[in-house]
This record gives C-alpha cells, structure tokens and sequence, in this order.
C-alpha cells in the first residue's frame, strides 16, 4: 500500500451531506476486474449531463478549484461497500477526504488504499468550508505523524483522531494482509481450539 | 458481566487483541460475488498466497447478471468477462460457485439463508453492505470493501474495531396491512441515515419475535441504510424451524446439539447497550419513500413536509406539501435482497390474483434466486402474475442497482421493493420510491401510489 505522511494543498469544498457511493461512482461502472481507471467516472453523472457535456455547475468542473483535498459533508460514503469510490478518489487524485463522519465501510475502504478520511467536529468543518469559500487558493497542511491539520499562514490549527492501528500502517504503507498472513500460526491455533470446545 | 448476544458472538471469535483497540476477528463464511471479487483475486495472485480456507467461501453471480436468457452466453462484453473471470478463480481456487444456470444461484443474501449456510451464532461476509440480512439469523454479518475481501481469502479474518452496541425494541402488535418493510423504513424515517453509524443493531421485541424469517431479513437488510455495521435478531422456534432440513444446515446427529447451542444466543437480561431505542408497534404506519435516501420516508398518506431537502425533492421532481398518494408511476419493480423471497411474492400474488396492471405501467418480479424462482412455480403462483401482465424474469439483482439492462428511464417513476432511491440508482435519472412488496404490488394495479390500507 501507498504510504500517507503529510500533504500540502488546496481543497475541494463539497458542502453536501450523506454523499452515497452510488453517487461517488455509479454502479454501471463497476465491470472492471481491476482498479484502473474509475477516477474517469467519479462522481460522473454530478459531472456530466445525461448527453455527455460537462456540468459547468458542478465544482469538479471549475478550473479554480484543484487539490488533492476533498472536504465534503457528513455521512460522507453512505450505501454500497464498492471499494470502487474509493478507487474513483483515488484514481481522480484525492488523498485526503475531510468529513464530520464517515460511513464505515467506506471509511475503511479509504484507509485501505492509502487515502486518509480525516474526522473534524461539524464546527470545524464548517470553518474548513469557509476558509475555502472566502479563499479558493487557501491550502492545507496535513500531518498523520503529529495527527494536525493546519490551514496554511492561518491560526487555524486542529488536531484530529485517527486508529492508532490505522496510522501505523499509513504511516509505513503496510496493508492487513501482510500482518494476517504473518499470524496465521495464531489463527490456525485459534481454530484448533474451537474445534477442541 | 451480563452480555449482550453480539458480544457473545464477537467475543468467541477474536482470535488476537491488538494494541490500539482493534482484534483480529475471525469470520465463519464468506459469501463472494462477481462485481467485488475480482480485484481481491489478483492480490492475492500478486503476493503469491493461498486461498486460506476455500471451504468457507459460497459463491454466486448475481450483481451484473442478465435476467432474461441466462442460459445464452452474456451479450454485454464487460459483463460476459467479469461473470467468466469468477467462474475462472472459484475453479483456480477450487471455490463453490452457484453460477448462472446453477439451480442454487441467486442473489447472495437470499441464497444463504435458504440453503442453511447462514446459521446463528456465525461470523459472516460479503463484499456488498447488504451482507447484514444474514443477521436475521441471530449472527454477526457485515458488508466489507474489496480489500477486506482479499484479507478473508488470505487469513479468513479481518483486523476491526469492535463497534457499539444498539438495541431496538419494538413492542405490542403489527397494524393490519403493515409489512416488514414498512418498519424499516418507519426506523429509518425516525433514526435517519446516519443514526446507526459506529453501531451493531439488535432489533428485539414481541412484534420483531413475531416474525417469519423472510420478514426478519428485510429489516435486519436494511440495517446498513440506517449506517449500522449490521443489524441482528436473537434465534428462536421460528430460526430453528427455518433452518431444519436446509441443504447445509446441521445434519440429522448434529441437529439437536446446534439448536441447543443455538439457545444460548440471546442478550442477557440486565446486558447494557450504549444506545436503546423503543417503540410500539402500533405506531407502524404503511410506508414509502419520497426522497433521494432511504431515511427520507414516511407515512404513505402524508404530505411532503415543507422543510423537505430541495435537492432531493428538484430531483424527484416533487414539491413541498405535495402528496404521493395519486402519483402516476411507470415502473413497478419487485426484487432485490431486501424483498424477493416466496413470502414476499406471496404478498404480492395474492393482492394482484385476478387483477390486471394497469395501462402504461411495466411491472417486473425478479425472484431472489432459482429457488425461489422454483417455489414459485410449485405454488402455481406464476399463470396470476402473467395473468395479471406482470413480467416474471430470472434471478438476480437486477433493477436494484441497475448495474445490466434492467435500468428505470430518466425521469420515470417507480415503486421498488428495494433498498436504495438514491440519484441514479436504479439508472441514470431514475426516481425510486421504496416500499413495501404490498404497496409496490397495488401501485402496478392502479398506476399510481394508493394506500392499501383503503383498498
């Protein structure tokens, strides 16, 4: 897995709540047998009219909005456990998504490919939203290590929660399969014991 | 300490605490499909490792399956190739695989249940969050992502934090024409959305014990709508009946020891949940959504309230204080995991038996597997719903998440007996109004959305 420190950058404000992973990538698109390439349709049909012209009113859509920072509302990655939104996200070039929560499965899915769902109280949230909203150029420092995120020559500082487990392997891009094959001896034992009861 | 039932069985499987809070979590069976498969295969492929115990994994096509001419090759080329790449890993693998054509194929969650894999006190999962209808059985289920699918097949166990504990009670006795569907869409009306996030659900009470298992699976289904980890009921006569004599249920000798293992699953009395919710029964009305989420439902007579979210209403192109009973509908699809089971069909054939759809409305029944496709036919229940004009297709998951061809037209209606009315779910533009197989049902016959209870 691709190891998270820090990132720098600006963000993408996405103030809408209980955002699905059907609207993250709709499931017509979910026919490949790999993860390459779903970052073309995320969040496609909020991206494009049904005749395939782009949606100038959607915010993927304007030119002054880059980053690689996703803030989006709460609830963010409600529905289906495709792990394909988070490959979409991935895939388009998000590494961090802001959020005062996220659904769970997808909360995992994102840390399972190296992008961090960052959990602020709704109050910061909404300073978040407005730092952008009055400055689209206004960046983000985010540190996994010191657990912070810092808006860039500002005051505004907040240190957030993140499994302690979940970093670890963030921060050293090792991913659960490597640690569950390293204790399969463990886990054949436990099954033999079961069998015994 | 006095346990509650999902400690009991989360705690007989963690294998290994780890540091931090999180446990390695051992998982009984696995369920793998087509769409949320593949991906995890080539992991594996790419570290080199085993399948590690290919005898608790079931598989089955059912998300990108078509639902009519399932014995001709797949026309569509992507779909063709992600069917076949499952056929080609369960084979590699040594997998059982209820394919297309298989008399045991279906969609994944009503396939497990009645063929008596899913049993009480299990750890099950599945990459698809409806994996938590299996919980009706009184187990732990959950949907996972594609990664933890990968982790399953390397260790069958997965690394979790152990979630909270909720309980709702419901008690006293079910109105007359309200299903289960309509109590779950009355909890996700009242909890909402996001109000099970961080929670295992246990539903309790004399109206949730009061239950057939097909009705316990459509709540317990849609558990994850609410945001919950999963949703579970505690066995009891009715479980056990369910089970007895299923394919892959326990066999003659073991019968009586799993039924009395099976008894001990229950909260204890005085066990603490951090979140409890109670209500009665009789507060259940008949249901249907108006909305772009589930949690956005109500009772079915009711207007929308004013204060309603505009952009799901702009969508759905309804206005506030608008009434859907008398809506026009197009499309009237019955299927999905939610409600695609004999009972549910019963409902429905039983309501439309001597009537006829209405002009213009094109009303699908996809049966939640070959089974029950099979059950239908012996119950003589398919010349009323061809008598009635209603289209009978073949099993799988079909118009709940258009993911083939069976895709609701932009800008039409449909009442669904699915799970999700999310933008586009059913197809790009589509509107979905969820509710139950009876109101679904009456919708077809009259073209429009009624209350059944005024039939």
């Amino acid at each position: 897995m691709e190891r998270f420190t820090k990132l720098t950058s600006t963000a993408i404000p996405l103030p809408l709540e209980n955002i699905d992973t059907d609207q993250i990538i709709p499931a017509r698109f979910l026919k490949a047998i790999d993860k390459k390439g779903f970052g073309e349709n995320l969040f496609k049909d909020w991206r494009f009219h049904s005749d395939g012209t782009a949606n100038d009113q959607f915010i993927l859509n304007n030119p002054n909005y880059t980053g690689s920072i996703l803030i989006a509302g709460r609830n963010f990655g409600c529905g289906s456990s495709r792990e394909h939104a988070a490959w979409a996200l991935k895939g388009y070039g998000f590494k961090v998504i802001i959020s005062s929560f996220f659904a769970d499965i997808f909360k995992e899915n994102a840390l399972n490919n190296g992008i961090l769902p960052l959990v602020v109280i709704d109050e910061n949230l909404h300073n978040l939203f407005k730092a952008v909203e009055e400055n689209i150029t206004t960046k983000f420092q985010i540190d996994l290590e010191q657990q912070l995120l810092k808006q860039v020559d500002s005051e505004l500082a907040i240190k957030f929660e993140v499994d302690a487990y979940k970093k670890t392997c963030l921060l050293n891009g090792q991913d659960d399969v490597d640690f569950l094959a390293s204790i399969k001896n463990e886990i054949e034992q436990f099954e033999q014991n079961r069998i015994a009861v | 300490m006095r346990k509650t039932l999902f400690d009991k069985i989360w705690d007989q499987h963690v294998v290994k605490n780890l540091p931090g809070g999180r446990q390695v979590i051992y998982i009984d069976h696995h369920f793998i499909h087509e769409v949320t498969s593949p991906q995890a295969f080539a992991e594996l492929k790419e570290r080199n490792l085993p399948v590690f115990r290919k005898e608790q994994i079931t598989a089955t096509a059912d998300h990108n399956v078509p639902t009519k001419n399932q014995h001709l090759p797949i026309e569509e080329p992507m779909s063709r190739k992600q069917v076949t790449t499952l056929t080609e890993n369960c084979n590699e693998h040594n997998i059982t695989l209820y394919g297309l054509g298989h008399e045991k194929q279906g969609i994944v969650h009503v396939i497990g249940p009645e063929l008596g894999i899913t049993q009480p006190g299990m750890t099950i999962v599945c990459g698809d969050s409806h994996t938590s209808t299996h919980g009706a059985f009184g187990n732990i289920s959950f949907g996972i992502g594609t990664s933890q699918v990968a982790q399953v097949f390397a260790s069958q166990c997965l690394i979790l934090q152990k979630p909270k504990k909720m309980r709702i009670n419901i008690n006293g006795k079910i109105n007359p024409m309200v299903t289960s569907k309509d109590i779950i869409l009355f909890l996700l009306s009242k909890l909402g959305v996001g109000g099970g996030t961080g929670f295992f659900i246990e539903y309790a009470g004399e109206a949730i014990e009061s239950l057939g298992m097909e009705a316990r699976m459509t709540i317990c289904n849609m558990s994850i709508e609410m945001g919950a980890k999963g949703g579970l009921i505690a066995p009891n006569e009715t479980t056990f009946n369910y089970l007895k004599g299923k394919p892959n249920a326990p066999s003659d000798s073991k019968w009586e020891d799993a039924v009395e293992k099976w008894k001990q699953l229950y909260s204890d009395e005085d066990a603490l949940f951090d979140q409890e919710y109670y209500f009665n029964a009789d507060e259940i009305p008949v249901m249907i959504t108006y909305g772009t989420n589930p949690g956005m439902a109500f009772e079915v007579n009711e207007k929308i309230p004013s204060a309603a979210d505009s952009k799901a209403l702009n969508y759905m192109g309804l206005k506030p204080n608008e009434q859907l009973i008398g809506k026009k509908i197009q499309h009237v699809f019955i299927g999905s995991c939610t409600n695609a089971r004999l009972e549910d069909l019963k409902i429905v054939a039983n309501f439309i038996k001597g009537k006829q759809k209405a002009p213009g409305v094109q009303a699908l029944i996809v049966p939640g597997s070959q089974n029950v496709a099979n059950q239908i036919k012996q119950e003589g229940l398919i010349p009323i719903f061809e008598d009635a004009g209603f289209e009978l297709r073949e099993a799988g998951c079909s118009a709940c998440l258009g993911m083939n061809e069976d895709k609701i037209p932009a800008g039409e209606y449909c009442v669904s007996t699915s799970n999700r009315n999310f933008e586009g779910r059913q197809g790009p533009g589509s509107r979905t109004f969820l509710a139950s197989p009876l109101t679904a049902a009456a919708a077809a016959i009259y073209g429009e959305i009624v209350d059944v209870r005024n039939i």
